[in-house]
């Protein structure tokens, strides 16, 4: 090996603890990086794999009930690939060893055969045999959540009617990747049942024999999917169509393309913050080890070494700790990544999650790195490659000092001697400090997103729980009754009160935009479920008019003040021009309010409700929900401390899991850091410090005056760490808001005091192994060579 | 060969090597100008041994620096034979340090992570006839201490070791800045004695800087310099051995 290069490793051994900080912020941020990456590619890949291998339809529409005829009308559209015609419809589940109510899909699928599109892929079992009774597939998360075996029986209400379903298979669908339960945001395995069930049976006990009421399709190649929906519509406006949509607007995959969007800012945001971290740490220690290496870039300019070979030479040392970083870094995220995609796993429903590492995900990673660090080092290269060698053999210059500001405005008697070197240290080296307070700064912000994200959640939960929904079951009606149904469940014992609901589909247009949505309507004294603004204060329903979610409003492009046509997609379908009366900014979905007279009058009803939210008096929601199960009109039955109890177990598995992460990578931020910086000033100052220690001063009073500066350093980047947390949280959140969900900015007081703690810890520590140098300092050693 | 027969003057001089014209170098040290050298003529010439001697702060490191192409002067003309220093790119300023000079440093500017012959391994890969590493060090007497770090090694032989650096590439002058500066007497009496070997066997022409008198009397030539300006230069008919030295 050329001697030059045996010069840079063993300076790179020489300044190991430094170098292996930084090794360990660069492969902490390739780690993030490359684990989000891959695990999201991996998604991707199964996704796509999946949705071709069992032919997913394009496009979807539901209708009350079409006859079948009308098949051969679909077929006709241009562009139209394979149509397939279904019956499908939400059940109520009676799972005795549930204390919540559980609800189902059934979906038809041709007696005894696949279905031409969205395939089923039996994991185990059979299909139903064409003629047996009441024979179904389940979704294979279901029957692993509640511990079915094949043959197992399940009872459904099926149009008013106890049935007895005996589970002969278990399958996934590319439909129900992503399997929610109507009018809820998280998957519930336990709660929540898809079933496939022969055509003619289900068409049978559902009075749809010779109709249908759910149709997909395939397209042809260069087909225009506008077309075709339009086409579509009007082929089942007659019949009670609500509306056909493309694959994007499809529940399961519109939430898979929202947490994918999520994982995307997940693996750039956080990691492009390490990057950052990594790029000013090489700065520091690169600089410094240029510094002190002043005389042996003169001796090597002297031999001939050309300004470009020394420059070359550093860079290269660079280069080693980037490549290092990244090596680790990629396997690092490589193991992390399998872990991911094993969690990823039991929320996502694909047949084979094997875990893919394109090589492109840790190349760029590493090239990004690379960039920044060496954006962050070239400075210190070139002024290397550049210091003239005359210069380079005398030592640098004494460094100016002056008086500080502090001393000038008259406090010096107040400040000892060593107190002004620390202070006039600082302020000789304001760059270099900044840099200091910056990255330590960085690693408190960190710190702050990492927790305040739970922060944000819990929040949010609590908000959904305690102040927006304050019902404690939510009631589906199976088709729209008389306001006297809701006296019917006010009179079950046990409810305390009844508040009626009433959501109808609509499609909603404002010029060339339009989106299908429910319109819920509120009773002007809601005292249950209410719309709340972001101060959390209930916004009164006007007579009149309609409010819109903000992400809606957005997504139309409109405005308060703004009239939209209102396509009502049930009933007698009215189409209105209706004021849109305020955008409001609430937590989840998509959804358009009005007040539920004013609903009820568009729909020209008279006082009909759809739903109902019950108060109870908390003692036996079982026997409520056993009650609520023998009414035929009783479609669905939602418990809230269900869906919290799930939305919190969701929170703490998967989230906890990426806050460890977070904070773990934090603590390497501020640690690296502040040792750097440490280490730093020790180099620099060794000489100095020796030197009052020889003048008699004691190994304390040394210490104070080098780990001082780095305590001023440190409680001023704690401030500053406490806004920049601030500002990464609001801009991560707005990154992270989709339509599923918007995030309100909360960060409590633990947050802060946390993440002050942390990294105060860090520096202490970082502190003490540098002091422990100090007090080996040797003073003869030092004074008599140079450095 | 045929360029340097320019500059035989006479029958009795040899060959010119280094010639200099009106040098002048001032420092911009902060808010001070530091006048290093206030014009300096001087010719030295081909195989022979000068000591450079003034006190410190005379100006003789910055001549020997722009000698050896580490530095340029402000004004005034410097030729290495056909070579105008003065007018040199810093391109050109490598190439002639890599392939003409060897450099001493007073506190011998080792490369700490490197050993021995390391050390020396970093000059001979770069340069165009090198000796071996182990030879170079073996006419240093350091035969047995090749694979020693600099930190293991006294500051005697560390000097030794750069002795062995600057040669190992046969180069045509040798500049050494106060080579025996941080050494004692015996240990510095080593250090000249590889020197004087080098100049007798490989004929290099060599330039020494020193406060210290009493190496004067080894050299062909002593050139007392001060003020930034050279006040006299003797002759030395009879050159003592290193050997005989005192101070």
């Amino acid at each position: 090996m050329r001697a030059i290069n045996l010069k840079l490793l063993r300076d790179l051994w020489h300044t190991k603890g430094q170098a292996l900080a930084i090794v360990m912020i660069i492969a902490s941020g390739v780690a993030l990086c490359v684990t989000q990456l891959a695990a999201l590619e991996t998604l991707r890949h199964a996704r796509a794999s999946f949705y071709t291998g069992q032919r997913f339809a394009q496009v979807f529409a539901n209708c009350v009930r079409a006859p079948a005829h009308t098949v051969q009308d679909i077929r006709s559209i241009p562009g139209v690939d394979v149509v397939e015609a279904r019956v499908t419809l939400e059940v109520m589940l009676d799972m005795p060893q549930l204390r919540e109510p559980a609800t189902g899909r059934l979906v038809s699928i041709p007696d005894g055969q696949r279905p031409a599109l969205n395939d089923l892929d039996l994991r185990k079992g059979r299909l139903p045999e064409p003629g047996a009774s009441g024979e179904v597939v389940v979704i294979e998360m279901f029957a692993k959540a509640n511990g079915y075996q094949l043959g197992d029986t399940v009872d459904a209400v099926i149009n008013g009617r106890r049935k007895s379903l005996r589970m002969v298979g278990f399958a996934l669908s590319p439909e129900f990747v992503y399997s929610i339960p109507a009018g809820e945001l998280m998957p519930d395995d336990r709660r929540y049942a898809v079933m496939w069930m022969n055509q003619t049976e289900l068409a049978a006990a559902y009075d749809m024999v010779g109709a249908y009421n759910d149709v997909t399709l395939t397209l042809l190649p260069g087909a225009s999917e506008r077309e075709v929906i339009a086409r579509l519509d009007d082929i089942l406006r007659p019949y009670g169509g609500l509306g056909a949509y493309a694959r994007k607007d499809q529940v399961s995959d519109w939430f898979l393309n929202n947490e994918f969007a999520q994982l995307e800012t997940f693996g750039v945001f956080i990691p492009l913050i390490f990057i950052g971290v990594a790029a000013f740490l090489l700065h520091v220690v690169l600089s410094r080890v240029i510094a002190t290496q002043r005389d042996q870039v003169a001796a090597l300019k002297a031999f001939g070494y050309s300004n470009l070979q020394v420059g070359l030479h550093f860079a290269q040392l660079v280069g080693v700790i980037i490549l290092l970083g990244g090596i680790v870094g990629t396997l690092l995220g490589w193991w992390l990544g399998g872990l991911l995609v094993g969690i990823y796993g039991d929320y996502y429903h694909f047949p084979t999650l094997v875990f893919r590492m394109p090589p492109w995900v840790p190349v760029s990673a590493v090239a990004i790195t690379a960039i920044a660090g060496y954006a962050g080092t070239f400075g210190a290269v070139r002024r290397a490659a550049a210091l003239p060698p005359a210069e380079a053999m005398r030592p640098e210059a004494p460094p100016t000092y002056r008086a500080t500001i502090v001393e000038r405005i008259g406090l010096q008697r107040w400040l000892a001697q060593p107190t002004r070197m620390i202070l006039r240290n600082l302020e000789r080296k304001p760059f270099k400090s900044a840099l200091t307070v910056v990255g330590l700064a960085l690693a408190v912000s960190i710190l702050v997103m990492g927790t305040a994200f739970m922060d944000v959640f819990l929040h949010v939960i609590d908000v959904q729980s305690n102040v927006m929904h304050r019902e404690h079951l939510t009631v589906t009606l199976s088709y729209p009754r008389s306001r006297a149904a809701l006296h019917e469940l006010e009179s079950i014992p046990g409810v305390v009160y009844a508040e009626p609901t009433r959501a109808v589909p609509a499609t909603l247009r404002f010029r060339h935009r339009h989106r299908r949505v429910a319109i819920q309507g509120i009773p002007a004294d809601a005292r249950l479920s209410r719309v709340l603004n972001t101060e959390l204060e209930p916004i009164p329903m006007p007579p009149q008019g309609i409010l819109l979610s903000r992400v809606l409003g957005d997504a139309l492009e409109i405005r308060a003040g703004d009239e939209l046509t209102v396509e009502v997609l049930e009933g007698a379908r009215p189409v209105r021009q209706i004021g849109v009366v305020a955008l409001v900014d609430d937590f989840m979905g998509v959804t358009a309010y009005m007040d539920l007279t004013a609903l009820n009058q568009l729909m020209q009803e008279g006082d009909v409700i759809s739903g109902a939210n019950l108060l109870t008096d908390g003692k036996d929601e079982r026997a409520i929900n056993d009650e609520l199960r023998k009414r035929p009109m009783v479609g669905a039955v939602a418990s809230k401390a269900a869906i919290i109890g799930n939305l919190r177990k969701v929170i703490e598995e998967n989230l906890m899991v990426s806050l460890s992460f977070n904070i773990g990578f934090a603590v390497i931020i501020a640690f690296g850091v502040i040792y750097n910086a440490a280490r730093v000033s020790l180099s620099e100052r060794a000489r100095e410090l020796a030197s009052l220690r020889v003048l008699g001063l004691t190994r304390g009073e040394i210490s104070y005056i080098l780990l001082g500066e780095l305590a001023i350093l440190t409680i001023a980047a704690v401030p500053l760490g406490f806004l920049l947390g601030d500002i990464v949280v609001g801009v991560m959140l707005t990154t992270l808001n989709s339509e599923v969900m918007r995030f309100p900015k909360v960060i409590s007081d633990t947050t802060y005091a946390l993440a002050a703690s942390a990294v105060i810890v860090s520096a202490t520590i970082s502190g003490l192994l540098v002091r422990r140098r100090l007090d080996t300092l040797d003073l003869v050693e030092v004074l008599k060579s140079r450095e | 060969m045929e360029e340097e027969q320019i500059y035989v003057l006479a029958d009795d001089t040899r060959a010119v090597v280094f010639e200099t014209r009106g040098v002048t170098k001032v420092y911009h040290m902060g808010e001070v100008d530091v006048h290093a050298l206030r014009g300096v003529d001087l010719q030295l010439y081909q195989g022979e041994f000068v000591v450079l001697l003034g006190p410190s702060g005379s100006g003789k490191s910055t001549l020997l620096n722009i000698l050896g192409g580490l530095d340029t002067p402000s004004s005034g003309e410097v030729h290495y034979r056909d070579h105008d220093l003065s007018a040199a790119s810093e391109r050109e300023l490598t190439e002639y340090r890599r392939h003409h000079v060897g450099f001493i440093f007073q506190f011998y500017n080792l490369i700490p992570s490197l050993t021995a012959r390391e050390n020396v391994a970093l000059v001979t890969e770069i340069s165009q006839d090198p000796m071996t590493p182990e030879d170079a060090l073996a006419m240093v007497d350091l035969a047995d201490r090749m694979d020693h770090f600099p930190s293991q090694l006294s500051g005697g032989q560390q000097q030794r070791v750069a002795v062995a650096r600057a040669v190992a590439k046969r180069p045509e002058v040798l500049l050494c800045d106060e080579p025996t500066g941080a050494l004692d007497i015996t240990t510095g009496i080593k250090v000249l004695e590889a020197l004087e070997r080098v100049n007798r066997e490989l004929g290099t022409t060599t330039a020494v800087i020193t406060h210290n008198a009493a190496i004067a009397a080894m050299a062909n030539r002593v050139i007392h310099i001060a003020d930034g300006r050279i006040a006299r230069i003797d002759t030395n008919a009879d050159r003592k051995q290193p050997g005989e030295l005192e101070w």
